[in-house]
C-alpha cells in the first residue's frame, strides 16, 4: 500500500520533471572508473566545503554588520552573544582554509594524472575559473572582520592594481570606492562576497560537473573507459547496466556505477575529512596563526601599520613571486601570469599519455620540482623578505614558470611507457 | 596616495626587520578552570585597569555567570559605571581626552590575550621600571617608552632597572636592561605579585574567548562521534565493495 503510494508519487513527478532519469544518468547508472584512489576524494570534499561555507555564511550574515563602525564588534557579538555563533564563525573561517587545502589537492590530482588533457580541457578551464573566483571570494571575505590584517592586507593587494600603466590609479579608486580602504570598500566587498561571487561559484561548479559527466572521469591510469562500440569483451564490460547516454554509443569497460559504490566510499572520505576539520575547529581554530591571524584580533586602524603584513597562507606562493621581482609592474605581471599560465596547461602539455604512471622520468622530475618550488614559494610568501629569502624566491619562481616551459618542450616527443589495455586495480 | 602606498610596500621588509629583535617572554601558566584565579583576575582588572581600558565586547552578566560571581556581588563590587548588568563592559573615559592625556587612547583589552598572547601580557606587567625621563616616571622592558603609568605600583612598587652599557665600534653608547631590582615598597612580595599578574592574565585569556572551555569539551564529543561514523562508513564501504574486488 505504502510502496504503491510512493511509486505513484515518483511517477507523478517523473511525468513532470525527469527526476528518476537524472538520478540514473548522473548517479545510479553513471559509469565511474573502478580504480579511483585516494586522490579522488577531494572533488566531493570540495563540494562539502562549499556547502559548509554557504550554510555557515548565511547564518553569519544574520548577525554580521557590514559597516566600518560595526563590523569588528559584530564578529565579537557573534563569538559571544549568539548561541553557537563561535561554532558557525570557526566553521566558516576554518572552512576557508579547508577549501584551499582540498582544492589544491584536487588540482594536484588533475596535474599528475593528466586530467586536463583532451577531451577534458573545458573541465580544467571551469575548474580554474572556480579557483579564480574562490581566490576573489576569500580575499573579499577576509576584509569583512575588519581587523588590522584585513585592512592592511586589502590595502596592499588593491594597491597592486595601481601598478597598471595609465588606468592604474583610477582602477584602484574604482575598486575601493574611496581614496583609502573604507566603509564603502567594506560594503561592496560584502555584497560581492555574499551574493555575486557565491552565485558565480555555484554556477561554475555546475558547469564543471556538466562538462565532467559529458566526457566522463579520467583515472589514475589515464586510460579511457569508453571504447569503440563492439570492441570490448563481455568480461571487460562487467555486470553493471549504465545509462544509454553512455553505453549507447560506446562500450564501457572497468567501470562501476557512481551510486552506491562511490557514494559509500565518499561518505567514508567525508568522515575522515570531518575528523581533521573538527580537530581544527574545536582545538586549534586559529590554525597556529595561519587560519586566524593574531593582528586580526585588533580592529582596523588606518593610522597604524602592523609590523608584518602577510597574505593568508593560500595566497603566499603567488605573493612570493610578486615580491621576488624588484620592479612593481613586472612583479604584478608575473603575479597574474602565475595563475593565468595554469589555464593554458591543456595546450602546453602535448603528450598523448595522460598519467604520470606511464610518462617519462623527465616529466616525473619536472612535476616534483614544480611541487617543491610551489611549497617553497608558499613558505617564503608568509615570511618577511630578506636578501637570502628573495634570492630563494627568485630561484623557485624560475622553477614555477620553468615547469610549464619545459613541459611544452619535452611533451611532444616524450618517451612514454606502453599503456595497459585495461585499468589496473 | 600612490606614492604613499608604494613607499609602504617598499618599507615593509625593513619594518619587519626592525621588529625582529626578540624579547624573552616568561611563560604564563594560566588555568582557565581555576575559578578563584579568574575571580581574582576580574577583581584586579576592574580595580586597576577598567578605569582606562574597556573590555567592550564582553558583558558584565556573562563574566558573572561564567566566573560564578553572584549578580548582586558583581553589581555591588565590580561595576563602577552606572551600567546595568546585561550591558557591555565599556568605560566612561572620553577617547579624545584620553588621547590627549596618554598620547594614544587606551586600548580595548577584550581580545588583548589573543592579539599579543598571554606570555606577552604576563611579562609586560612584570617589566615596568623607574625612568625619570618618561612622563609617568616609568618605562617598560617589553614595551619601550610605553605611554601608560605603572598602575600596579601599589602592589609591586617600582623596580629599578639594572642597566648594562656597552660602546660599539663607532663609539656610540648602548644601554640594555639586563634585570630588575625590587624597590620593596609594594604591598605584595615578588611571588605574590607574579601570582596576581597571572590571575589577571588568566582573566584576559578568558575574556579573549569566553567559550574556550565549552569549545574544547564539545570537541571531544564531536570527534568521538566522527570516529564512530568513520568506522561504520568504512565497514559499509567494505560491504558494498565486496562484489567489486
Amino acid at each position: 500500500m505504502l510502496k504503491k503510494l510512493v511509486m505513484d508519487g515518483i511517477d507523478w513527478i517523473d511525468t513532470r520533471i525527469p527526476m528518476t532519469e537524472t538520478w540514473n544518468k548522473h548517479l545510479a547508472q553513471y559509469p565511474t572508473p573502478v580504480n579511483f584512489n585516494f586522490w579522488y576524494f577531494f572533488g566531493s570534499l570540495a563540494m562539502l566545503v562549499l556547502v559548509n561555507q554557504l550554510l555557515t555564511g548565511i547564518w553569519l550574515t544574520m548577525h554580521y554588520n557590514p559597516s566600518a563602525e560595526g563590523a569588528f564588534a559584530s564578529i565579537e557579538y557573534i563569538m559571544r552573544d549568539v548561541p553557537y555563533g563561535w561554532l558557525l564563525r570557526y566553521m566558516h573561517s576554518t572552512g576557508a582554509s579547508a577549501f584551499f587545502v582540498v582544492i589544491y589537492l584536487h588540482m594536484f590530482r588533475g596535474l599528475i594524472y593528466g586530467s586536463y588533457q583532451k577531451p577534458r580541457e573545458l573541465i580544467w578551464i571551469f575548474g580554474m575559473l572556480i579557483f579564480l573566483v574562490l581566490m576573489a571570494e576569500a580575499f573579499m571575505g577576509y576584509l569583512l572582520p575588519w581587523g588590522q590584517m584585513s585592512f592592511w592586507g586589502a590595502q596592499v593587494i588593491i594597491s597592486l592594481f595601481g601598478a597598471i600603466p595609465v588606468i592604474g590609479d583610477d582602477l584602484t579608486l574604482w575598486i575601493r570606492g574611496d581614496y583609502v580602504i573604507s566603509g564603502a570598500t567594506l560594503n561592496r566587498f560584502f555584497a560581492l562576497h555574499v551574493v555575486a561571487l557565491p552565485l558565480a561559484l555555484v554556477a561554475l561548479v555546475f558547469l564543471h560537473i556538466v562538462a565532467l559527466h559529458e566526457v566522463g572521469s579520467n583515472n589514475p591510469d589515464g586510460v579511457e573507459i569508453k571504447q569503440k562500440k563492439g570492441s570490448a569483451s563481455e568480461e571487460a564490460k562487467g555486470k553493471f547496466t549504465f545509462h544509454k547516454q553512455y553505453s549507447g554509443k560506446k562500450d564501457i569497460i572497468d567501470a562501476i556505477p557512481f551510486h552506491p559504490y562511490f557514494t559509500v566510499k565518499d561518505i567514508m572520505g567525508v568522515s575522515a575529512f570531518l575528523i581533521c576539520f573538527a580537530a581544527v575547529i574545536f582545538f586549534i581554530p586559529e590554525g597556529g596563526g595561519f587560519f586566524l591571524e593574531p593582528p586580526n584580533f585588533e580592529a582596523a586602524n588606518g593610522l597604524k601599520t602592523p609590523a608584518h603584513i602577510a597574505p593568508v597562507w593560500y595566497y603566499t606562493p603567488y605573493y612570493a613571486i610578486l615580491r621576488a621581482i624588484p620592479d612593481k609592474l613586472i612583479g604584478v605581471v608575473f603575479f597574474g601570469g602565475s595563475i593565468a599560465i595554469l589555464f593554458l596547461l591543456p595546450w602546453l602539455d602535448r603528450c598523448k599519455v595522460k598519467s604520470i604512471r606511464y610518462r617519462s622520468w623527465i616529466h616525473k622530475l619536472n612535476i616534483t620540482q614544480f611541487i617543491i618550488c610551489f611549497i617553497v614559494l608558499g613558505v617564503l610568501g608568509a615570511l618577511p623578505a630578506t636578501p637570502l629569502y628573495t634570492l630563494i624566491a627568485q630561484i623557485a619562481s624560475v622553477g614555477y614558470f620553468g615547469f610549464f616551459i619545459a613541459l611544452f618542450l619535452y611533451s611532444k616527443n616524450e618517451k612514454t611507457k606502453p599503456l595497459p589495455t585495461r585499468l589496473t586495480h | 596616495m600612490k606614492k604613499l602606498l608604494i613607499a609602504l610596500v617598499a618599507f615593509l621588509p625593513s619594518l619587519v626587520f626592525a621588529s625582529g629583535a626578540a624579547i624573552h617572554l616568561d611563560k604564563a601558566n594560566y588555568d582557565l578552570t581555576d575559578k578563584a584565579s579568574l575571580q581574582n583576575g576580574a577583581k584586579l582588572f576592574m580595580n586597576y585597569c577598567s578605569a582606562c581600558h574597556s573590555t567592550a565586547h564582553q558583558r558584565y552578566q556573562r563574566v558573572a555567570t561564567d566566573l560564578g560571581i553572584p549578580d548582586q556581588l558583581m553589581k555591588d563590587n565590580l561595576i563602577f559605571t552606572n551600567s546595568k548588568i546585561g550591558e557591555l563592559m565599556k568605560n566612561s573615559m572620553d577617547k579624545k581626552d584620553a588621547a590627549k592625556w596618554f598620547g594614544n587612547a587606551p586600548l580595548d583589552l577584550t581580545l588583548e590575550a589573543r592579539l599579543r598572547g598571554p606570555d606577552w601580557i604576563y611579562t609586560y606587567l612584570r617589566s615596568f621600571y623607574k625612568d625619570p625621563n618618561r612622563p609617568f616616571g616609568v618605562n617598560n622592558v617589553v614595551f619601550k617608552d610605553v605611554g601608560m603609568p605603572h598602575v600596579l605600583e601599589e602592589l609591586q612598587g617600582i623596580p629599578t632597572a639594572i642597566i648594562e652599557t656597552h660602546v660599539d665600534e663607532q663609539g656610540v653608547e648602548h644601554h640594555t636592561v639586563v634585570g630588575l631590582e625590587s624597590s620593596g615598597t609594594g604591598e605584595m612580595s615578588s611571588d605574590e605579585y607574579d601570582r596576581a599578574v597571572l590571575d589577571l592574565v588568566n582573566f584576559l585569556v578568558y575574556s579573549g574567548e569566553p567559550n574556550k572551555l565549552e569549545r574544547q569539551s564539545l570537541g571531544f564529543w564531536v570527534i568521538g562521534f566522527l570516529i564512530i561514523l568513520f568506522v561504520l562508513s568504512y565497514l559499509l564501504k567494505k560491504e558494498y565493495w565486496r562484489d567489486i574486488h
